[in-house]
């Protein structure tokens, strides 16, 4: 957490590698299950109307539709679980410690954060080498997010599976008080998904653009480029 | 009515020969409920055993505030045995709805089954309990319901909850429940209770229930919710015969249309079958006839806690409790997400006036390296 000033000679920038290989497979996966599950979601909630003279036997598409929707649900989950184990074995920037508040210094951090990026004071730039820690909180949200979805969606199909995996969740419609409830939940906590999904992109290019780190491309080789001013302050100390 | 219930206990078997049924009608009613009970085939051997030879279980019915459908539901079970064997004479030693006796003669009589039968008798509850302002909504005998209920549980071996009032309030319950009806399982604690939800239950559910405790002398196997899971387990989806139109996503688009006159899946204009467990599917209703969904009609999740407040019947819609009737998850959605946009946009305007000089920086610094290359 350093402000940086802009000096006139060009930057020398050193390539720190911070997304680890499965943290990037995690988060494309996961992006690309997110999408799937909002679009299939979507079309589950509101089937469009299509209007055919075919017998019933003849057609699936709505049957094929709830299948990739729970396909997505199980390969999302298995992709989560994964993660939280990463966050334990997986570099600095991968720990458990980047989401979860444990003192009182991440807080001010989050604060000098929302400074810089969101109400853009004069004089702080905070730049940050992995995530961010109003980033990182927002990510545990996520994760919470996940959680719920995981649970009110395995809920919802644990009825329709003799599997023991879905059977896990069989408690849950009795828990939030019914399956019409569990849909609710479910449906509502789409919308999170969604303008999370804005807000991600739209701070992805925006940090990109203010700061010239390579934000948009690490999570395509796993590299950032940082100042070897900010390298220095961030090294830790030989002993 | 009330003479024969004290003196000796006669069997199911007995009364029933007494009654002019023959043998053949005894075992045709033990093989149907056994398999609605979902038993396997000598389940039905064990049926008849247990009713040939068990005296009858003193059974105690009160009426809270209901409008009395599950006693309709129940004299309509499809083999007259079941009203007969359970509610007529036989059984019932209270109930307001068909109980002969009237007044201080019926109360007298409740109260004799309570003490001579203490801790053996099974009582049956249909209606809610209104706890608002000390139970004065609903007084039988000028004793609250809801001291008749602690009364009446206190020496009951079980306590079955009949239908959607009993077992989570209904529509007397539904918001802004002005009585206060609480259903059974959150005043009476302690006791074993069966959940029988439904607006009414069906009439075989209700006897399948009875049946399997005097057959077994135990509760059947019950959900997380408390309901017998022979018959609850299911979505009335998963046993709907429309369900291929759905797999096939082919739906009704509105009562008049085409799709509807066709018998399409009624998802659309707000079947609840895919969140309501219950076994309208398979048993059916009235001598197994029809239900609603094959009279046209999409399900009203009548057995699912609530049902009344889970947004409007006729629409697939996820209500949004707090932003008014009208709106839907899906309009407050799209509305978050313009904000989200116009704070986006506005923040974007924002960084290019407020982090210009960084910006202009970076790009002097990429144009200098820029020039400083050779050309080609």
């Amino acid at each position: 957490m350093n402000s940086t000033t802009v000096s006139q000679k060009p930057h020398l920038l050193r390539r720190v590698f911070v997304w680890e290989l499965p943290v990037r497979y995690y988060h494309w996966i996961n992006a690309g299950c997110i999408l799937v599950l909002i679009a299939t979601g979507f079309i589950i909630g509101d089937p469009p109307a299509i209007m055919t003279s075919r017998e019933a036997y003849s057609s699936y598409w709505f049957g094929t539709t709830r299948f990739i929707h729970f396909v997505a649900a199980y390969i999302f989950l298995f992709n989560f679980l994964f993660r939280i184990y990463w966050g334990f074995v997986g570099n600095k920037f991968a720990s458990w410690r980047n989401f979860i508040p444990t003192n009182r210094q991440y807080f001010l951090d989050m604060w000098n954060i929302l400074k810089s990026d969101i109400f853009m004071t004069k004089g702080y730039n905070v730049h940050t080498i992995g995530h961010n820690r109003l980033a990182g909180f927002i990510y545990f949200l996520t994760f919470i997010a996940f959680g719920i979805q995981c649970l009110t969606g395995f809920g919802l199909y644990s009825a329709m599976s003799d599997w023991w995996l879905p059977n896990l969740f069989s408690w849950v419609p009795a828990f939030f008080g019914g399956d019409f409830m569990l849909r609710t939940i479910h449906h509502w906590a789409m919308w999170f998904f969604i303008l999370f999904t804005v807000v991600h992109v739209y701070l992805v290019f925006y940090h990109d653009y203010v700061e010239g780190h390579g934000e948009i491309s690490s999570m395509g080789g796993g590299w950032k480029f940082i100042d070897e001013e900010t390298f220095e302050k961030n090294k830790e100390k030989k002993k | 009515m009330l003479t024969n219930t004290s003196t000796q206990r006669k069997t199911y078997y007995e009364e029933l020969r007494e009654k002019g049924y023959s043998r053949r009608d005894f075992m045709k009613f033990c093989t149907m409920i056994a398999a609605y009970m979902g038993l396997q085939s000598s389940g039905a051997a064990q049926v008849a055993e247990a009713l040939k030879t068990k005296p009858r279980v003193p059974v105690i019915w009160l009426h809270f505030q209901e409008c009395t459908c599950c006693s309709e539901s129940f004299i309509r079970s499809s083999h007259p045995i079941v009203a007969d064997i359970i509610l007529d004479k036989l059984s019932l030693d209270y109930t307001e709805t068909l109980m002969a006796a009237a007044g201080h003669q019926a109360e007298e009589a409740m109260e004799k089954t309570m003490k001579e039968y203490y801790g053996e008798y099974v009582l049956c509850v249909e209606g809610s309990v209104p706890a608002g302002a000390d139970g004065v909504y609903c007084m039988i005998g000028g004793k609250s319901s809801l001291d008749i209920l602690h009364e009446a549980a206190e020496g009951a071996k079980a306590v079955i909850c009949w239908g959607s009032c009993a077992s989570n309030g209904c529509v007397q319950a539904a918001k802004p429940n002005p009585t206060k009806a609480t259903p059974i399982h959150k005043i009476i604690k302690g006791k074993p209770i069966i959940k029988v939800p439904g607006c009414p239950p069906i009439g075989e559910v209700m006897a399948g229930t009875l049946v399997h405790i005097i057959t077994f002398d135990t509760l059947p196997a019950l959900d997380g919710t408390g309901r017998p899971k022979a018959f609850y387990s299911k979505r009335v989806h998963d046993s709907c015969y429309r369900r291929p139109y759905y797999d096939a996503g082919m739906f009704v688009e509105t009562f008049d249309d085409e799709n509807a006159k066709r018998g399409y899946c009624l998802y659309k204009v707000g079947c609840k079958g895919p969140s309501t467990y219950n076994a309208c599917g398979i048993m059916k209703w009235n001598n197994g006839t029809s239900y609603p969904i094959q009279s046209g009609h999409g399900c009203f999740g009548c057995s699912e806690e609530s049902f009344w407040d889970n947004g409007p019947i006729y629409e697939r819609m996820v209500n949004a409790g707090g932003f008014g009737i009208e709106e839907n998850a899906d309009k407050v959605g799209l509305v978050a997400l313009g904000v989200t946009a116009a704070g986006i946009a506005a923040h974007a305007v924002a960084t290019n006036l407020r982090k210009h000089k960084l910006v202009e920086d970076l790009i002097a610094e990429g144009k200098q390296s820029e020039q400083e290359l050779k050309k080609d």
